[in-house]
């Protein structure tokens, strides 16, 4: 518990320990605060009732989880992107979408589109590649937007394929004809891009680039003095995030067993996207997670009501930017002092209990 | 001849893309912040005029002078509160409210007027034109468009470089907080660009409204990417960049369509992307990145 | 009764993030005289300024203007009550011309003797070029029309930050040269300044800063050398170092300290 790693000093927030040392008080950094334990054997616990679930219970509630871990997929990935990067985008749809067709392409092909996820995965890596040469000198809203149209430009281009469908869209082939074992697949497909995509993200975090991710978080300035170091640390999240919404975009495809350019390169996906970061917590691996639940119950209780729930997520979500910053979880772990996932770091007087907070970050 | 049309309606399309522009362009040189809800906003506009016409028995090309001081009183009171809130968190922040404001404004719309396409009826005026030789086809109110584009965009040079408010912007846009200990509430010059850009994305979204059918979507769909890549086609921190920027992206489009009517949208992000790539500061603007 | 100070701070404690840039700083300036205040980098001068400009926000304490509690105005009706400020590094209008900025400057201007007429007199070649856009001009020329903005506004404290930096000797004598013409017109000023010879050179009365607390006050004449020297570098008496230049590593813990504030001081 209190081995201290000199990396993770070098992730403590300075000014902290300045003040602290000025105090003369011996301070000890960890990443945890006990409850890491519990939350490891609960993730396992969980991960495992998951991979059981289709044995247990009606495809219909596969079903819905399917479109749960679909949100969590792509918002977790959003918000590596913005929440840790600084990265805003409202195109991130150019990867779901273009994940989508590159299933559809490998499925013409003969490939199953089970089998085409880990492609399609590798793929929109790639085309994150190309995207962040084009778009990685922009910055805030040029970013964004720029992004927005690269997502348009992808849409535009597939629409003009005609084998893949043109703008009417396509079926896709390949797909087993019995609809429970086809559930179950898709069901256990999607569950294993989910722990692979949030346990990527996880140890991401926890790797050296993490510690770069944080101090881009908390202070882009201060952050730019390491200079390249910055700069590849982006470029390696954005194609990690480009790679996780190709991973979502295949999952997308294949749960609906067809595709038209409108629906995949949709920028509702931005919108579901950023609002449950925000709602839930951005730059925060809980965030996305609590604000999937959120979004994912608001929308079962409002879908009756058409756009109106567009409009009150909306709403919610400029209220908490504003009031709320730190989402949900912010206040619940401002409050609480829980955390699930030690990615941050904790400040405490050496040899008390850590339970005497005085400092650190999420 | 075909090649010679296309170019003379980009440049005709071009001043309604600068009428959009114009106003995003001044919000980000001012506030540096891109309004992703801008082009909802000129849909809100032209649903205003579409109301305004009904209520009124206006002609739809007089609607403006209701619609544009709404917005422009909806625009200071828009900034003074909900965006000014977000600006005193982040520019981030700031873009995130903007997007929610768009998906709000853009549902409300379905909401309240349905997902159908809807036009301002101008009578005549749609199908009047003048020839130039055999080929060349020019319709009055493509003309008429321009013609206030180009007017706005004189009318706000001129406010800028020349009037106490104007000099007000220009001094804020430099520098925010050397304005605030010379006197200036940063605040109150901000609300108005922001009724400015409100007033100019109206008249746009009118214009538009007389020149094609719209429906609540088009404002993100369209409208938003026409006007940012006008802004960065031209160049940000000039209005006359942004007037050649809206021309040229235009004539982009127009030059694609004649290759394949379907490649017009296509031209123009391709073009935008290219100008991206190639001078990230604009074709005339000054050499900073962005 | 006697009336108040012209301006008072008191008990005024400013945080940046979670470090303390000033410790319950109290002081009372009179009307008329130019008040300097001095001490290292970092010490928290011009965090104290900004602060009474009103750009940060104290944690606790309060500023006074002839008895009136300013602590909350925003800077730019701080600017209409009488406190003006000359920032940091000039802070021009680049874009603007001369005219411009001093018409900027004009905003929230009081009623007085100064206008751009007047500033055109006291700085002789600024009415020529006041066509000219600020971005143009030599540092000191930039400096002149950074006072001209701010005393057009006619204010009653002149906030001066750090006039000399980057301007040669030279120059910063020609404008320190001109404080009397401000003084005369009624204006009390309060400034920053590094160069500690020129501050006991200028002012009637000068306040030490050290890691945010006034370690020292009094008139110029009545101070020695030793006892700057103690409130400056925040050296016990008892360890004789030799004079020179402040150099980080003699204030030990304060080191840390002081790197870490140079984010504030500026």
């Amino acid at each position: 518990m209190s081995a201290v790693e000199p990396a993770e000093h070098q992730a403590a927030n300075v000014s902290q320990v300045a003040e602290a040392a000025r105090s003369g008080m011996p301070v000890e950094v960890t990443r945890s605060r006990g409850s890491t334990i519990w939350t490891a054997i609960a993730v396992i616990v969980i991960v495992a009732v998951l991979f059981d679930l289709p044995r247990i219970v009606y495809s219909g509630t596969t079903n819905l989880l399917v479109d749960f871990f679909f949100l969590l997929i792509i918002s977790s990935m959003w918000n590596l992107l913005a929440g840790y990067a600084g990265l805003v985008s409202v195109g991130q749809q150019a990867f779901i979408g273009l994940g989508a067709y590159f299933v559809l392409i490998a499925a013409n092909h003969g490939t199953s589109p089970f089998m085409a996820i880990p492609i399609a995965t590798a793929a929109c890596a790639v085309a994150g590649l190309v995207v962040w040469w084009l778009v990685s000198r922009l910055r805030s809203g040029y970013f964004a937007i720029t992004m927005w149209a690269v997502a348009s430009v992808c849409e535009l281009i597939i629409i003009q394929i005609s084998s893949l469908g043109g703008g009417t869209g396509t079926a896709l082939p390949g797909l087993t004809s019995n609809p429970t074992y086809l559930d179950a697949y898709t069901y256990w497909a999607t569950v294993v891009v989910a722990v692979v995509g949030l346990a990527g993200i996880y140890f991401l975090l926890r790797s050296p680039l993490g510690l770069v991710l944080t101090a881009i978080r908390d202070n882009e300035t201060g952050a730019r003095s390491t200079g390249s170091r910055v700069a590849r640390t982006r470029l390696v999240v954005f194609v990690v995030s480009a790679a996780g919404c190709g991973a979502a975009g295949a999952l997308y495809i294949i749960s609906q067993q067809f595709v038209v350019p409108p629906a995949a390169f949709s920028v509702s996906f931005s919108a579901e996207m950023i609002f449950i970061t925000i709602i839930g917590g951005i730059g925060t691996i809980e965030g996305p997670i609590i604000g999937t639940i959120i979004f994912f119950t608001l929308q079962q209780t409002l879908s009756h009501y058409g756009v109106w729930y567009w409009i009150i997520l909306g709403i919610i979500a400029m209220a908490v930017a504003i009031w709320a910053p730190r989402g949900i979880w912010g206040l619940v772990s401002e409050n609480f002092g829980v955390r699930l996932f030690p990615v941050g770091y904790y400040l405490w007087p050496a040899g008390e209990s850590p339970r005497r907070f005085i400092g650190g970050k999420r | 001849m075909v090649w010679v049309s296309a170019i003379v309606q980009g440049i005709l399309v071009g001043g309604l893309f600068a009428l959009f522009a114009c106003g995003l362009s001044l919000m980000f040189g001012v506030m540096n912040v891109i309004n992703l809800a801008h082009g909802d906003l000129a849909v809100i506009a032209a649903y205003l005029a579409l109301g305004a016409v009904t209520v009124t028995h206006v002609p739809a090309i007089w609607s403006f002078v209701i619609v544009v001081p709404i917005f422009a009183g909806g625009g200071y009171l828009l900034q003074r509160t909900l965006l000014q809130a977000a600006l005193n968190r982040s520019v981030l922040t700031t873009l995130l409210v903007t997007f929610g404001l768009s998906v709000v404004i853009e549902n409300g719309l379905q909401q309240f007027f349905s997902a159908n396409s809807r036009a301002l009826n101008i009578g005549n005026l749609i199908t009047e034109s003048f020839s130039i030789g055999s080929q060349i086809t020019i319709a009055y109110l493509d003309l008429g468009i321009l013609v206030v584009a180009v007017v706005v965009l004189l009318g706000l040079q001129f406010f800028l470089s020349s009037s106490r408010h104007g000099r007000l912007i220009r001094a804020v846009a430099d520098d925010r907080e050397a304005a605030q200990i010379a006197g200036v509430s940063y605040r109150h010059v901000f609300g108005i660009a922001a009724a400015i850009a409100f007033g100019t994305v109206a008249l746009a979204g009118i214009a538009f409204g007389m020149y094609q059918q719209f429906d609540p979507t088009i404002g993100t769909d369209q409208l938003l990417l026409f006007a940012f890549e006008a802004v960065v086609v031209g160049g940000l921190g000039s209005l006359w960049g942004t007037l050649a920027g809206g021309v040229l992206l235009g004539v982009a489009q127009q030059l694609g369509a004649v290759y394949n009517a379907a490649d017009q949208m296509l031209a123009g992000q391709l073009f935008f992307l290219l100008v991206l790539l190639i001078r990230p500061s604009g074709i005339f603007g000054r050499k900073e990145t962005a | 009764m006697t009336s108040p100070p012209l301006l008072e701070v008191r008990e005024l404690n400013v945080h940046h993030g979670q470090l303390q840039a000033l410790h319950a700083v109290s002081l009372a300036v009179p009307a008329g005289g130019v008040h300097a205040m001095i001490g290292a980098n970092g010490a928290g001068k011009s965090t104290l300024l900004r602060t009474i400009a009103g750009l940060h926000q104290p944690t606790t304490g309060s500023i006074l203007l002839e008895g009136e509690d300013v602590t909350r105005l925003r800077p730019e009706r701080r600017v209409a009550a009488g406190i003006a400020m000359v920032p940091e590094g000039r802070r021009l209008f680049a874009s603007l011309t001369v005219e411009e900025n001093l018409q900027v400057g004009l905003t929230s201007a009081r009623k007085g003797p100064w206008n751009l007429a007047a500033v055109y007199d006291l700085f002789g070649w600024m009415r020529d070029r006041r066509a000219q856009r600020a971005g143009q001009l030599s540092g000191g020329e930039q400096q002149a029309v950074a006072i001209g903005r701010a005393i057009v506004a006619n204010p009653r404290v002149l906030l001066l930050d750090e006039l000399s930096l980057g301007l040669a000797p030279v120059v910063v004598r020609r404008i320190y040269d001109l404080l009397p013409r401000l003084l005369d017109s009624g204006v009390t000023v309060l400034l920053v300044e590094q160069d500690v010879s020129q501050a006991m050179k200028v002012a009637d009365h000068v306040y030490c800063l050290l890691e945010g607390r006034i370690t020292l006050q009094g008139r110029p004449l009545e101070l020695t050398f030793e006892q700057i020297e103690r409130a400056y570098f925040g050296i016990s008496s008892s360890r004789n170092l030799p004079a020179g230049p402040p150099a980080q590593a003699e204030t030990g813990a304060g080191g840390n300290q002081a790197s870490g504030a140079g984010t504030w001081s500026g």
